[in-house]
């Protein structure tokens, strides 16, 4: 099987395969789940069945039918504050640099000041103010990681920027937006989607991870953070239950994990 | 000196965030605390006792002042002295913090000069192998793993890591296994990795090639010659996982019910209990810039070269 030209290995394979699952999971979820997501159908916690492949879970849900629903708020929410923070960081760190001193000095000094905490404290602090809102959630965690991303991007910048090709578009007169979009991104791109791997998987377990704390997505939507919080009460008699969430997140940060370290591998850089 | 300057501005800066984040930010304390009882007169005497009719420097200046002398006000839950409370949790996580961290950073120092010391053998690809699996697994999965095979089917374990204050050394060993063996398993690859990528750089160098033509043995040249150069880089990964520790914590302390700092925090968030989590916050973000200064403290002190900047 080849990707971009060049052949994958077994590794990469199983990591696409996995990603392209949950993937398509994700977005069949209305033909796919047999139950709507928050439904009572049964007695809480009821046994693996022919009706519920997977059994009830504390009130009564369809375990399978919000595994499903839970795939497509996760990995939504992740994709979209990814992105959001994307949008954010690459822009400001290519901008900074291009704009020179001033402008990279004040930048780097507020990311400086936004990277000084852990991101899960920060982000606990924000939230024991303005409550566990989703808006809340996407800004905060887009704006945790724009800081990151925007290390990244700048670093990268940095490099592109001393090339004799940006001089000269420069010389000839072109504008701020010309060279970043014209110049510098295009060579950034490749170190950029490996990075945008890396930083689904970091904000995928960070949602999940205070979602099961209880502090991020609330109910009634299902989430795989949550379900593990919901379920995690079983596990004392030996329950399966909590391991099809916490699976499910293990699984695709897997599966991403391996698609990134082959992206980033040796022979992907070679040309 | 520098460092430890820029340090205390860092936590001097994170002190800023941290009150501002809970104070100045949209969202109006007393109505939260107050929730149904919120009648406009009531939300007013709950805005003068709290202090916020005054002006936010003031207040900031304030309670930064009594926090760094080890009072951080009382909760608005229970009206108990929040320092007073904290302390022993504060024990109890760094207790399990530094448990892990004991294990942890031998283990992967070990394990990764070992890889690169076998550099495309089994081992090191089953150590590459594993290790990223590892990375990607999040900590509570770990730990509900270890509560169902080790703690119920096999009984060796408690599941519940609920240690008291009398609790001996011993058996607060024992209790804290399992928490402590999740934290390890999520840190130690990391660790191993970066281990072994610096000391495989260093190996690709000259002056090692020219040891490896003198005739030394292998291993005095990873030990001797190698690793003092892949020092630097070593400490930094580990003072970051450290750091990365102390995120970990909050997260596992949930999973066993381990009366920690992390838990204290994530009750008073849900309960928006702000001194609380003021406090909790500032103390997290306090070792988490201890650890990052200590990494580039030690970092100068193991090579020189670092010492006089260019």
């Amino acid at each position: 099987m080849r990707l971009f030209g060049r052949k994958m290995p077994l590794r990469a394979q199983i990591g696409l395969a996995i990603v392209s699952m949950n993937v398509i999971a994700a977005i069949l979820v209305p033909i796919l789940a047999p139950y709507p997501e928050a439904a009572i159908v049964g007695s809480a916690w009821a046994r693996p069945s022919f009706e519920h492949w997977l059994g009830l879970d504390n009130l009564g849900r369809d375990v399978l039918s919000r595994l499903l629903y839970g795939a497509r708020l996760s990995i939504g929410l992740s994709v979209l504050i990814t992105a959001l923070s994307f949008s954010m960081g690459v822009f400001f760190g290519f901008t900074a640099v291009v704009l020179g001193d001033i402008a990279n000095t004040i930048l780097s000094r507020v990311v400086d000041l936004l990277l000084s905490m852990p991101a899960l404290i920060f982000a606990m602090v924000v939230l024991s103010v303005l409550g566990a809102d989703l808006i809340v959630l996407i800004v905060t965690i887009s704006i945790l990681d724009a800081a990151r991303i925007f290390r990244v991007s700048r670093a990268l910048a940095m490099n592109i920027v001393s090339l004799d090709y940006v001089e000269v578009a420069r010389l000839r007169g072109e504008g701020l937006w010309w060279i970043i979009r014209r110049e510098i991104l295009p060579n950034a791109l490749p170190p950029l989607v490996a990075e945008f791997g890396m930083r689904f998987c970091f904000t995928f377990l960070f949602i999940s991870a205070l979602s099961f704390l209880g502090l991020g997505i609330q109910p009634p939507y299902a989430d795989w953070g949550s379900m593990v919080k919901d379920y995690s009460a079983l596990i004392m008699l030996g329950a399966p239950t909590v391991f099809y969430p916490a699976g499910a997140i293990a699984l695709l940060t897997i599966g991403v994990n391996l698609l990134v370290d082959w992206l980033t591998s040796t022979d992907m850089q070679k040309r | 000196m520098q460092r430890a300057a820029l340090g205390l501005m860092t936590l001097w800066a994170a002190s800023v965030l941290i009150f501002a984040g809970t104070q100045i930010l949209p969202g109006d304390l007393a109505q939260a605390v107050l929730q149904n009882n919120a009648t406009p007169e009531n939300v007013a005497a709950m805005r003068h006792e709290l202090g916020l009719d005054r002006p936010a420097i003031e207040r900031y200046v304030e309670w930064l002042d009594h926090a760094a002398h080890g009072d951080f006000g009382r909760s608005l839950v229970n009206q108990r002295d929040v320092a007073h409370d904290l302390a022993p949790r504060l024990y109890n996580t760094l207790f399990l913090a530094a448990y892990a961290a004991l294990v942890a950073v031998p283990l992967a120092v070990t394990l990764g000069i070992a890889a690169a010391a076998y550099e495309g053998s089994t081992f090191d690809s089953i150590a590459n192998l594993t290790t990223l699996l590892a990375i990607s697994l999040p900590e509570y999965f770990l730990g509900y793993l270890f509560i169902k095979w080790i703690a119920v089917q096999l009984g060796w374990f408690p599941v519940l890591a609920n240690v008291t204050p009398d609790t001996s050394l011993f058996a607060r060993l024992y209790l804290c296994f399992l928490p402590m063996l999740s934290l390890v398993l999520v840190i130690v690859a990391h660790m191993m990795r970066m281990t072994r990528a610096s000391v495989i750089a260093v190996m690709e160098l000259p002056y090692i090639e020219m040891a490896f033509i003198k005739g030394l043995p292998k291993w005095r040249i990873m030990i001797r010659h190698a690793l003092p150069n892949a020092l630097a880089p070593i400490i930094n990964v580990i003072a970051l996982n450290l750091a990365y520790l102390i995120v970990g914590v909050v997260v596992i302390e949930q999973v066993f019910v381990y009366p920690g700092l992390g838990q204290s925090m994530v009750d008073a968030v849900a309960k928006r209990d702000v001194p609380v989590v003021q406090a909790c916050g500032l103390i997290f973000a306090a070792a988490f810039i201890t650890l990052n200064l200590t990494a580039d403290i030690l970092a100068l002190i193991s090579n020189p070269r670092l010492r006089h900047p260019r």
